[in-house]
């Protein structure tokens, strides 16, 4: 039995630091040592998200870009798994596939921004575009290597109960490889978010990456700062609920049991 | 189990084995084995590590193909009796994204709920159906993968040095259920094990795997139920031992028995 003081210490100590490091950073602000020029303090910023969000700006920058990291999230880590799936599991699909897969995987898709704008112009599939290009390949990646690293001893025994074909898919080959396509996920949960912000941020005219390029062009600190800080959290959110997945799908796994769960 | 199962008379394979050869490439790992068991038989296979006896097993499991030979189930082959024959492996090989009762049930179809439970019941883990296999010890593991086998009511039951990896009173239990249970449902058993004193202590009959060939086909004419340490036992087992000390070892070649085909994955 834990003590409920400790308890509440180690939940609280992830946020020790940068409860400090805010601290500081008002401090510095509030006596003038830092030019809130340069860096407007965290009072500012909470008060530029406070005007924004009641003149309700907010809410359409910030569907607009969950919508587009959504789209893009879902078709690119679906078109990975999808291939992933057909590279881990058959011989023909790996010659075929792989080594074109790997080939493009190593451009970095940023560089293909301006060939993406004289294709799509600058409306929302060129985002799209360039989120389910960033997504598709750590999904991938590690759906490939996660069906590969399936335990065969699992595979020889579930066969020779008589599990084949899909039954076998459904009930040893997917879920053996779940924890590496959800590693995967977080990684694409990453990208999504690196690449939309580029994105929104060479070319937009709504979402987040726009409210911070239109308020440099009108020096708001305040709002750049509150972009960025807003980007931060959906990220955090992103990830959270990835975590939220391993729990529910890797309830079976020993490194997802609850310490003293144990019966 | 017992109450959905009648006894029948003959619940077990009586199995033939003609001429059987193994090679992996260049290596001859079994060589014109030729046996003959009988239905509802207890037989030990032992030997040193390398010397083929897992190969045979998983030939007769059907997870390896004979390079030539014949392995038969009464007068039909081995081969359209699969769904009579189960094996058990030296690890447990539960899933382990499974419920211990849903591991039970692999493969099975319709309402097999019922019949797992009993399964479970009959390796005395009931109570462990609704948890995950890695809160299992090691022996629990293998109690479930004992039920696994043992719900599909197998005629001939293939063990792979099932309990090697348990601890001595585990063994020593993990024996006994597997006797009892033997007593019970009558199949055929072939028990692989480097362990010779296990072998004498449960088997009706020893089989010593040297070098590809059958070096000894022994009788264990000990009544049951078998007293820990019986003087007669010890003679046996005694007799084994000085067989296979007698011959000097092979510089240990690794296990050539398993190499699980990684094809496996490939071939869906």
């Amino acid at each position: 039995m834990m003590r409920t003081s400790d308890q509440w210490l180690e939940r609280l100590a992830p946020l020790a630091l940068p409860i400090l490091l805010l601290a500081a950073w008002q401090i510095s602000v509030s006596t003038g040592w830092l030019s809130s020029r340069i860096l407007p303090s965290p009072t500012a910023v909470l008060a530029a998200g406070w005007a924004l969000l009641q003149s309700g700006e907010i809410w359409s920058h910030l569907a607009i870009s969950s919508w587009r990291a959504g789209v893009g999230l879902a078709i690119g880590g679906g078109l990975g798994l999808v291939l992933g799936f057909i590279s881990g599991l058959s011989r023909w699909g790996e010659r075929f596939l792989d080594s074109s897969v790997q080939m493009i995987r190593n451009i970095p898709h940023l560089a293909l921004i301006p060939l993406v704008i004289l294709w799509f112009g600058i409306d929302e599939s060129a985002k799209v575009f360039l989120v389910a290009l960033g997504s598709l390949f750590p999904i991938y990646l590690n759906t490939y290597h996660g069906i590969r690293n399936v335990d065969a001893g699992l595979v020889e025994m579930s066969r020779s109960y008589g599990l084949s074909g899909f039954s076998l898919f459904w009930q040893v080959i997917l879920p053996g490889a779940l924890p590496s396509i959800l590693v995967g996920l977080r990684f694409a949960l990453g990208f999504m978010w690196l690449t939309l912000i580029v994105a929104e941020t060479i070319s937009a005219s709504s979402g987040i990456g726009y409210l911070a390029m239109n308020a440099r062009e009108f020096l708001q600190t305040d709002v750049v700062v509150l972009a960025i800080v807003l980007y931060a959290l959906l990220g955090k959110l992103a990830d959270t609920a990835a975590r939220l997945l391993e729990r529910l799908w890797l309830r079976w796994h020993p490194a997802y049991q609850k310490k003293g769960a144990k019966a | 189990m017992t109450a959905q199962q009648p006894p029948r008379p003959k619940n077990g394979t009586a199995l033939t084995v003609q001429a059987l050869s193994k090679s992996f490439g260049d290596l001859q790992v079994l060589n014109n084995i030729d046996l003959e068991i009988p239905a509802g038989q207890f037989v030990a296979v032992v030997g040193r590590s390398g010397c083929g006896k897992s190969t045979l097993l998983r030939l007769l499991a059907g997870l390896d193909q004979a390079s030539s030979g014949e392995l038969l189930a009464g007068s039909t082959a081995l081969a359209d009796n699969r769904a009579d024959t189960r094996l058990m492996f030296q690890d447990s090989r539960l899933l382990p994204w499974k419920k211990v009762i849903d591991n039970v049930g692999l493969g099975l179809k319709g309402d097999w709920r019922p019949k797992a439970f009993e399964a479970l019941r009959a390796v005395g883990l009931a109570d462990r159906a609704w948890q995950w296999p890695a809160t299992l010890s090691g022996g629990q593991k293998q109690r479930v993968a004992l039920a696994r086998a043992l719900i599909h009511q197998p005629r001939l039951l293939l063990l792979d040095e099932p309990l090697g990896a348990l601890d001595a009173l585990t063994r020593i239990e993990m024996q006994q259920l597997i006797e009892s249970l033997w007593q019970q449902h009558g199949f055929t058993v072939l028990l692989v094990t480097h362990d010779v004193s296990e072998a004498v202590s449960v088997a009706d009959r020893v089989i010593l795997i040297e070098e590809g060939e059958i070096g000894l086909d022994l009788t264990i004419d000990v009544p049951r139920p078998r007293a820990h340490g019986s003087f007669r036992l010890a003679q046996l087992e005694a007799q084994v031992l000085d067989r296979v000390l007698a011959r000097p070892a092979n510089p240990e070649q690794p296990e050539k028995l398993s190499p699980l085909p990684t094809q496996l994955r490939w071939a869906l």
